[in-house]
């Protein structure tokens, strides 16, 4: 990692501050990114669009009968598709979330903050909230003209038409986000009667006040003081790393000059100074003082700069896409140990996980030990051990079971019926007690098997081992 | 403070907590004060910081922003608000009176408003009746492992000292009503020990003539003697013939049933020592309405 020590800069705490205090913590000036066009704000506009339809949309979808995507939480039940997952099978999450991590570190090493500049939904909704405030207030220069002014009513006329909309947006992205945890199509319904319950209401406002406070006005300072991703992401770049730079050798010194002077006559690099880069950052930096972790990966100066390359009919990418290696006239490799472990690590995560879940038998067996006695003898002069099953049916039908028990000769279960019917979901305890002739048993703690079968699917089956105590006969 | 707090401790515990709590808050505060203020030899704002990882990077000695700073302030308001609503100093109760036993009481007073409708519904139905409703009998069965099966076990099928539930034969009566009254008010199951009347030597004669009583050989000459002992000392609770007493709760000596065990040796035990066995009530725990449940599926184990 060769960070320029020229990085890290926040706007720094005003000189003139009188109050000791401002010192060390500075007042927030506000940034007003400037609108940009070009080819990564395109980019940008279909991750937000497609991200956010999938969030605000999916929640709608139906699927056999039920919502397509709802995590019951009170029922413990994660529907996801065609899928019915169970708490027992946390550990697909936990699986992918190891293929996120690794994804995020795959897409890092590759070409930067990726995530960040278009997918992480900090970005996504601060893009949304920033064109719905230059839809009402204008572009930038008309923004930073009415703040500075006093208060007229018709700044108060914008100002109250700007929070109402955004306010009405985070109620609904908070209603849309508790659709995905209580039915949204009940969830309107009592909405609209006003019928919510406490839970559900505090949810709506609390993730409607959290978009609300993280997209209309903490922005960038998420990702400068808050964010954890954006403090530990130089562990994960290399000198290989697709990085948005300014090509200094070829931009400095930057000056201003008339269209068609020659430069190098003028004794000036390709950078006219005309701070577009700086004025259309959305964390407030200048990317020409070098890599900096305020530096969220936007590209919305690379597009910035190309377009006023255009307008000078000099060519494109005084600040683009390029390695550290590259700007210190090194070849670059961008397909490198690092990158190609990343690729084989994820694509095998990726792959046993989507044939792990087409694998996943949806049928549990639970075995408990009674705790209040060892071993029994029935009258008969058998030896009994008592076992209370959990026999839970997480698929999507009704199922017939066949229960046995293996392990030891001649063992026999008390069940008035060997076939065991549950209905989809449920979970049936099952009190049983096993019994087996003592002169079968050659240790006092032996082994046995209970099986669980469907009658009709041989496939979807059980089978776990459980402890069977009794005295040894000799 | 209640009486018994005060009559075992000293006020000091209680005014060591609320002075370090406030004590704390105090220093909190403090701290917060004396280090948003720039001290002599640290480096400038805007300047690096002087240290350096990885060879080249370095940081900024840059400002927080401001909201930080009023986020140190308001975890100290979030403290005195909560120390004033809840317990948090010393034995101070707080305002709204808070506490772990009223939380659980609340949870089991929504869960009853929840489940009790259903449980009701079911105790309308008397148990002869309901013991053919596979419905009752599934909720009977969760209730018997929830609250029954650590002593009964899981089948009912009993341990040593607890009776088994599924084999017909019963100390206090079979009948619905009999059941469900060993369920409500519990069953308090006294043997009187013996050894100090009848002495080693009429334990052992009673002994062996019980064990005859279940069709099983012994000493005759023991037995014999025994059988005059059983008549004065045994016969007033488990009967003439030894088949026991429902009313008292006496089990019957002739059968091969045995709660504590068969062998004689521990049928000597028993008349030696005595035996203590105690069903606890479930009258305030369960209430009437999932006696009647347990009391159903209870009985129904006992007709298959």
């Amino acid at each position: 990692m060769q960070h320029s020590p020229t990085a890290a800069k926040t706007p720094a705490a005003s000189p003139e501050a009188e109050d000791n205090e401002e010192v060390l913590y500075a007042k927030h000036a506000k940034v007003y990114p400037r609108e940009v066009e070009g080819i990564f704000a395109n980019l940008r506009l279909l991750g937000v669009t497609v991200l956010l339809g999938l969030f605000y949309g999916i929640a709608w979808l139906p699927w056999d009968g039920r919502q397509a995507v709802l995590l019951d939480l009170p029922a413990r039940k994660f529907y996801i598709f065609g899928l019915t997952f169970w708490p027992q099978d946390f550990f697909f999450f936990a699986w992918l979330l190891v293929i996120a991590a690794l994804s995020l570190f795959f897409f890092t090493a590759l070409a930067g903050r990726l995530w960040c500049g278009y997918a992480c939904p900090q970005t996504v909704w601060t893009e949304l909230f920033l064109w719905i405030e230059r839809k009402v207030e204008g572009t930038r220069n008309q923004q930073i003209k009415r703040d500075k002014a006093g208060l007229t009513t018709a700044k108060f006329r914008v100002k109250a038409v700007k929070h109402t909309l955004w306010l009405a947006l985070s109620l609904y992205t908070g209603f849309t986000f508790v659709g995905y945890f209580t039915p949204i199509r009940e969830l309107s319904i009592s909405m609209t009667q006003f019928s919510l319950g406490p839970w559900e209401t505090f949810w709506v406002l609390f993730y409607g006040f959290a978009t609300y406070g993280n997209a209309g006005w903490l922005r960038e300072q998420v990702c400068i003081y808050m964010c954890p991703y954006a403090r530990f992401q130089s562990a994960m770049f290399d000198n290989d790393t697709l990085v948005i730079s300014y090509d200094s050798d070829r931009g400095d010194p930057r000056g201003s000059r008339k269209r068609g002077v020659d430069p190098v006559s003028a004794g000036l690099g390709d950078c006219v100074d005309c701070t577009l880069c700086v004025q259309v950052c959305p964390t407030g930096i200048d990317i020409r003082d070098g890599l900096q972790y305020q530096c969220i990966g936007c590209a919305a100066c690379i597009d910035a700069c190309d377009q006023v390359m255009d307008k000078m009919e000099y060519p494109h990418g005084l600040i683009r896409y390029t390695t550290e290696n590259t700007m210190a006239g090194l070849h670059t490799h961008l397909l490198r140990p690092r990158i190609i472990m990343y690729m084989i690590v994820l694509a095998a995560l990726t792959f046993g996980l989507v044939y792990e879940i087409s694998q996943r038998i949806p049928l549990e067996l639970d075995i408990i030990r009674d705790r209040n006695s060892l071993y029994r003898e029935t009258p008969q002069g058998l030896v009994e051990n008592v076992y209370t099953l959990k026999l839970i049916n997480m698929g999507e039908q009704t199922q017939s079971f066949r229960l046995s028990v293996s392990g030891l000769e001649g063992m026999e279960l008390s069940l008035d019926s060997p076939i065991i019917e549950i209905p989809s979901g449920e979970v049936r305890s099952l009190p049983i007690s096993a019994r087996v002739d003592p002169v079968v048993l050659d240790r006092t703690s032996n082994t046995i098997e209970f099986t669980l079968q469907a009658v009709d699917d041989p496939n979807l089956s059980r089978t776990e081992t459980a402890r069977f105590l009794g005295p040894v006969t000799r | 403070m209640n009486v018994t707090e005060a009559s075992f401790t000293s006020n000091f515990w209680n005014l060591w907590i609320i002075v370090l709590t406030v004590a704390n808050i105090l220093a909190c505060w403090w701290l917060i004060r004396w280090t948003s203020k720039p001290r002599p030899g640290e480096s400038e704002t805007g300047e690096t910081t002087g240290h350096k990882w990885d060879e080249t990077l370095a940081e900024y000695n840059n400002p927080l922003p401001r909201w930080w700073l009023w986020l140190f302030y308001l975890t100290i308001w979030f403290s005195m608000v909560y120390l004033a609503l809840y317990p948090g100093l010393g034995t101070y109760r707080g305002l709204l009176n808070w506490t772990q036993v009223g939380e659980y009481e609340q949870e089991v007073k929504t869960a009853d408003e929840k489940f009790g409708p259903l449980f009701a519904k079911f105790a309308a139905t008397p148990v002869a009746q309901l013991a053919t409703d596979p419905d009752a009998l599934k909720v009977g069965e969760r209730l018997f492992i929830n609250y029954c099966a650590g002593c009964h076990g899981s089948d009912a099928g009993g341990v040593p000292g607890f009776p088994n539930l599924r084999d017909g034969d019963w100390l206090y009566g079979g009948e619905p009503e009999m059941i469900l009254t060993s369920i409500l008010d519990g069953r308090t199951g006294a043997m009187p020990p013996w050894g100090a009347i009848l002495g080693d030597k009429g334990v052992d004669e009673v002994t062996a003539y019980v064990v005859t009583l279940s069709g099983r050989q012994a000493d005759e000459t023991l037995a014999s003697a025994g059988k005059t002992a059983f008549a004065s000392y045994c016969v007033a609770c488990h009967g003439d013939d030894g088949k026991g007493k429902t009313e008292m709760g006496a089990p019957n000596l002739t059968d091969s049933i045995w709660l504590y065990g068969g062998s004689p040796g521990v049928i000597r035990q028993s008349i030696m020592n005595g035996r203590n066995g105690k069903m606890p009530s479930h009258r305030d725990f369960l209430g009437e309405d999932k006696a009647h449940l347990l009391a159903t599926y209870v009985y129904s184990l006992s007709l298959k």
